[in-house]
């Protein structure tokens, strides 16, 4: 059995097929890459496997728990974390404050990760990933932070969750070089820690460097999952990516 | 050479730390400079109840119960459930302390707190169908619904009908209510803060900011939503209960729309989303539509185009004007300014 096994899930939005008879396995440790233009139903099987859609047929098996109809929290609970493309910070409140709220989980309470102040635990969690605590930055409002640290944040969630399973929805979007170098060795930790990651990217030159595995969509359909060395050359994903090769004549 | 020069600076610069609410303080100056706004308003009302004569004290009654009614409002808003039916609350709290009282015989010291918790549980369990959903369906169930109740109790004539419940039992004489509606504002107000600012009350602002992000933290909303109008309402139902048995009589006007109106038109005025703000509201738009009376049927104009003047003006409401105005007092402090040369 896998460790999170897809299996031939649809998701119709009106008249459109979002995502088609999409089946995959994510094996336990390792980092699967899902790739494809704009469009192609990356999102939306996010969406599904973190349960904020419900799939109009198709099975989603996590450890040999069938998931498929769960609430949100409840897949969340059981150890699925994901952050998402569009960041959605608590404005109003100070950076570190947006992940005290996640340490009121059932399931951070079951891992014993709520004892001691709960402050003094986000605190702990942003400084490993980029907040320095002596600064002002922790303390800010998340309204007025930079795009970057909001990413960040999105982290720092999951983090708090102690989550198993991280599910990253274009983490690497809108962030400069520099970005991205400092964050990618945080998401190798991650696999380092026995962790399992599904990372959704449009940077693939970035993503192919820390990739096992990687599955292309395209309209809703996969159309290859392999090796992130060979995938590329796939006439499948070329059509995909570049449009149709010219005869020559 | 040395000499010293005087510039102006802000007296709260010093005095804040890093965030809005931790504060550095090393002198008394500096602590009355704190305490002042935040003592006043109580001292000012304990002295007005006491002071005013007798037809203002009833008037201050329905203000303190206003005030509840909008800190309700408020608190609800701040987890982005906006009301607009808060007569609901109050009506099924003046109901069932009423008929608590009346069918069953509970004293008043037991027919209020039942009636309370009563009201917060009835009123839970008609939005709970719009609390499954996002969006706007909170606010249209709770506007359509006292509407629906109000033809109920007409048409099928429970709890009295048109004539309502009669003859409750009295609350005591007007000094001590005056002192009991005002302490009950206080418990509110300071428990609401208290409540909000904890880190359990984080996630209820967290509510409004993100629901999608709070789901994601493993936390299911549709509960929390549950308990925040419980909260709420229960406040609000309060307030029905209180003026039931200070009128000694429950009728369908408990479902009058102005009872919703009213708990948005003071926020808006004083400033949403701050609890201190609907408390300020009240205590300018209750009295002044009590002062307007004379009028007759024109105090709505002039209450109408007071409201859309303030809204028009200050949209971010008196309380954070007010705030921002006192934040930038400023004092003459001597610097020694060093001029360098020959």
């Amino acid at each position: 059995m896998a460790y999170l096994e897809i299996k031939n899930l649809t998701k119709r939005f009106g008249g459109v097929v979002a995502v088609a008879d999409v089946s995959f396995n994510v094996e336990q440790g390792t980092l699967v890459g899902i790739i494809g233009p704009n469009g192609s139903g990356k999102t939306t099987v996010v969406n599904l496997i973190s349960g904020f859609l419900r799939p109009d047929s198709g099975h989603i098996i996590f450890k040999n728990k069938n998931i498929t109809r769960l609430r949100a929290s409840r897949i969340t609970n059981l150890g699925i974390g994901r952050t998402f493309q569009m960041v959605k910070p608590f404005y109003r409140l100070p950076a570190f404050r947006n992940v005290v709220v996640p340490l009121f989980s059932p399931r951070v309470k079951h891992m014993g990760g709520h004892y001691g102040e709960k402050d003094s635990i986000a605190l702990d969690i942003l400084e490993d990933i980029g907040f320095e605590r002596d600064s002002a930055v922790p303390y800010k409002e998340a309204s007025i932070l930079p795009h970057g640290y909001l990413k960040r944040l999105e982290m720092a969630r999951v983090i708090a969750l102690q989550s198993e399973l991280i599910i990253f929805d274009e983490l690497y979007s809108g962030l400069t070089l520099a970005e991205v170098a400092s964050i990618s060795p945080l998401i190798e930790k991650f696999i380092e820690q026995g962790k399992t990651v599904i990372m959704i990217e449009h940077r693939l030159k970035e993503l192919f460097k820390i990739a096992h595995k990687v599955i292309v969509l395209d309209q809703g359909k996969k159309i290859a999952e392999g090796n992130p060395k060979n995938i590329m050359k796939e006439p499948e994903v070329r059509k995909a990516y570049l449009g149709v090769e010219l005869q020559k004549c | 050479m040395m000499t010293t020069a005087q510039r102006k600076e802000r007296i709260d610069r010093p005095i804040k730390a890093v965030t809005d609410d931790i504060f550095c303080v090393s002198s008394f100056r500096e602590i009355s400079y704190l305490i002042f706004p935040r003592v006043i308003p109580i001292i000012g009302l304990v002295l007005i109840s006491i002071f005013v004569p007798l037809y203002w004290k009833k008037v201050m009654i329905i203000t303190f119960m206003m005030a509840i009614m909008a800190l309700s409002w408020d608190f609800l808003a701040s987890c982005g459930l906006v009301s607009l039916g808060h007569a609901l609350f109050f009506a099924l709290g003046a109901y069932s302390s009423g008929a608590l009282n009346h069918y069953f015989g509970f004293p008043v010291y037991l027919s209020i707190p039942l009636g309370t918790l009563s009201g917060a549980f009835l009123s839970t369990i008609c939005l709970y169908p719009a609390l499954r959903l996002r969006g706007i369906y909170f606010s249209m169930v709770t506007l359509i619904t006292p509407l629906m109740l109000l033809r109920v109790v007409e048409a099928t004539k429970i709890m009295g009908g048109t004539e309502g419940i009669t003859a409750l039992s009295p609350l005591p004489a007007l000094p001590y209510t005056t002192t009991l509606a005002m302490l009950a504002l206080w418990v509110a107000f300071f428990g609401l803060r208290r409540f909000i600012n904890s880190d359990y009350g984080l996630i209820f602002n967290a509510l409004k900011d993100n629901d999608r992000a709070v789901e994601a933290s493993g936390l299911n909303i549709v509960w929390f939503k549950v308990q925040a109008v419980f909260i709420g309402s229960g406040i609000a139902a309060f307030c029905g209960a209180f003026m039931a048995h200070y009128y000694m009589s429950v009728g369908m006007s408990a479902f009058a729309l102005d009872l919703s109106v009213f708990p948005i038109a003071s926020s808006i005025v004083g400033g949403v989303g701050t609890l201190a703000g609907p408390l300020l509201g009240t205590l300018i738009l209750s009295p002044l539509s009590e002062a307007l009376r004379a009028f007759g049927t024109f105090r709505i104009v002039i209450y109408a185009a007071l409201l859309g003047t303030f809204i028009a003006v200050l949209p971010e409401g008196l309380f954070h004007y007010l705030a921002r105005k006192y934040h930038q007092i400023e004092r003459w402090v001597e610097v020694s300014v060093g001029i360098s040369g020959d």
